[in-house]
């Protein structure tokens, strides 16, 4: 029996490894495509190595199991569009947490945990994963609308909140020294899932990039706790490696948006300083625009940089934007994209919408790339975008964003605003850039207003 | 395997974790993401021996339970991935 472990050992070794080479693949676009189906190779490497463990004596429930998960699991894959990428990511996350809770609940019922460190390890695992569990889907249904997005709470919630968790760490406690009690065990359960649920009802819909990055990371730390319970190496590996990536996920979207994460956790906003007013910013110095003068205006420039936000995938404008450039690089005219790490809601949601579109990745330039360039930057197109080029952000220290990393693109030599009205963004602060003397506003719908520059590209 | 040779597995995974991982663009977050939940679906392994070990019912329902979630977070969290990054891919 002992060399047979050995050997399913090595196995999981060499899944780890192609999970790393995998992730590896994905710091490329080109090699992104193989990265992807190594990790998928060593998935399957573990998967079939598992089947042969001594432990499984029947198949009837893994068959029906792995049916019904993967009949799920591929439909969803194929179904889901790409704006709706973030509500996938929170859906699986959960599972993935749901998933490392119900294995460490097994080995608690089958009685494999009665050392100190197994017992822990069991206790992490059902916290954290039921925690996962319920928190990813109260942030999938903020992000499906199918809850109101805005903060909702109670008053003494974080007491609450941190009697439970310390009403856990105690519980699991009790479980050390008396392994097996199932009472204090369904205890633990219960106070976990309820956590999860009130930790992430309190964050604004505004902040779910980030809590799906952190949720991100709390699954895979669950998947290295059930690995720790059954002194798996591949689970702690690879859940470590999961967890490392969300945390860093985390961190960019947190100075992204110029929050601390602990702001984000307990549902602080930014004290709005003193409050501007609209009128002052905007009177008189609004300049409103056509399709017809933007056009006029391309025509002549070199260099173009369009800035989306999230409203242009919300107006499904990303195709009609590509055709825009496409026209625009017809008539010999570069153009690139602007990318801000907030752009859509998650980590890199906008690079995949406008991937989608078929927009060529090399297009697609992130802040600290684009920034330098604006200067030589004839023509900026704000589509859709408002606070992540609030110039107030870099240049007003009384401002609540004040700090927030920007797109520069005021210093574009003319930039085009295409907006609906004059309306504030998620920072319910007015934006100064509209009223800069080398600003146009063009008002209207984004995909009609970006369908008439093009039309009138074309023209001219 | 004793506890302080996994202690040293996990640290020394999240060390490897934090080199690659940013190394990745942030225009391959998004794919990133979705892949790094499929590959924390190998709590399927651990899923696999509990609904396959045969202990009694609650047991089995759970080991179901584990099973179906982290089939679901492998194969949706793989397929989604790859669709993903063959948009990256065209051109």
């Amino acid at each position: 029996m002992h060399v047979s472990q050995n050997w399913i050992d090595i196995a999981y070794l060499i899944a780890a490894v192609l999970f790393v080479v995998g992730i590896k693949g994905l710091t490329k676009p080109k090699t992104a495509v193989r990265g992807n189906l190594l990790a998928a190779a060593g998935m399957g490497v573990a998967a079939v190595v598992t089947l042969l463990n001594e432990h499984i004596v029947t198949y009837e429930i893994i068959i029906a199991g792995v049916v019904v998960g993967g009949l799920i699991g591929a439909v969803m894959a194929k179904k889901v569009q790409m704006t709706s990428m973030p509500q996938m990511i929170a859906l699986l996350n959960g599972f993935g947490g749901g998933a490392s809770f119900a294995v460490a609940s097994a080995e608690f019922f089958r009685g494999s945990a009665n050392d100190t460190v197994s017992i822990i390890a069991t206790g992490a695992a059902v916290l954290i994963g039921a925690v996962t569990l319920t928190g990813s889907l109260v942030a999938f249904a903020k992000l499906q609308e199918l809850i109101d997005g805005k903060p909702m709470g109670f008053p003494g919630m974080k007491v609450v909140n941190a009697i439970l968790f310390i009403g856990s760490l105690v519980g699991i406690g009790y479980l050390v020294m008396n392994p097996g009690n199932e009472t204090v065990f369904w205890g633990l359960v219960a106070a976990a899932m309820l956590l999860g649920l009130l930790l992430v009802l309190p964050i604004g819909g505004a902040d779910m990039p980030v809590v799906i990055a952190l949720l991100n990371s709390y699954s895979g730390v669950a998947a290295s706790a059930a690995g720790f319970v059954m002194g798996n190496s591949a689970l702690i590996i690879t859940g470590s490696l999961v967890g490392a990536s969300g945390l860093i996920l985390t961190s960019i979207m947190c100075k992204a948006m110029n929050r601390s994460l602990t702001n984000v956790l307990f549902g602080v906003m930014a004290e709005a300083g003193e409050a501007m007013d609209e009128d002052e910013v905007y009177a008189g110095k609004v300049k409103s625009t056509s399709a017809d003068e933007v056009a006029m205006l391309l025509e002549t420039a070199q260099r173009v940089v369009i800035v989306p936000g999230f409203g242009l995938a919300m107006a499904q404008a990303q195709h009609a934007v590509r055709d825009m450039a496409d026209t625009m690089e017809a008539m010999g005219i570069e153009v690139e994209y602007a990318i801000h790490p907030v752009a859509g809601r998650m980590p890199g949601h906008m690079n995949v919408l406008l991937a989608e579109a078929e927009v060529p990745y090399e297009q697609l330039k992130d802040m600290d790339q684009i920034n330098p360039t604006f200067e030589q930057t004839d023509v900026a197109i704000v589509l859709g975008a408002n606070d992540v080029t609030n110039p107030m952000a870099r240049e007003d220290k009384g401002s609540p964003i004040y700090g927030m990393p920007i797109l520069n693109v005021d210093k574009a030599k003319t930039v085009v605003v295409v907006k609906r009205s004059l309306s504030s963004g998620f920072a319910g602060l007015p934006n100064p850039l509209f009223a800069k003397d080398n600003t146009l506003m063009l008002f209207g719908d984004g995909k009609g207003a970006v369908l008439d520059i093009t039309t009138a590209l074309k023209e001219g | 395997m004793d506890f302080v040779a996994q202690l040293t597995l996990f640290v020394l995974a999240i060390f490897l974790g934090v080199e690659l991982i940013t190394k990745v663009p942030p225009t391959l977050h998004t794919p990133l993401m979705s892949g790094s939940n499929a590959i924390s679906g190998i709590t399927v392994v651990g899923a696999l021996i509990a609904a396959g070990s045969d202990s009694g019912m609650l047991i089995n329902v759970l080991g179901f339970t584990a099973v179906v979630l982290a089939t679901i977070n492998v194969i949706g969290g793989f397929m989604v991935t790859n669709r993903m990054l063959a948009m990256f891919k065209r051109k």
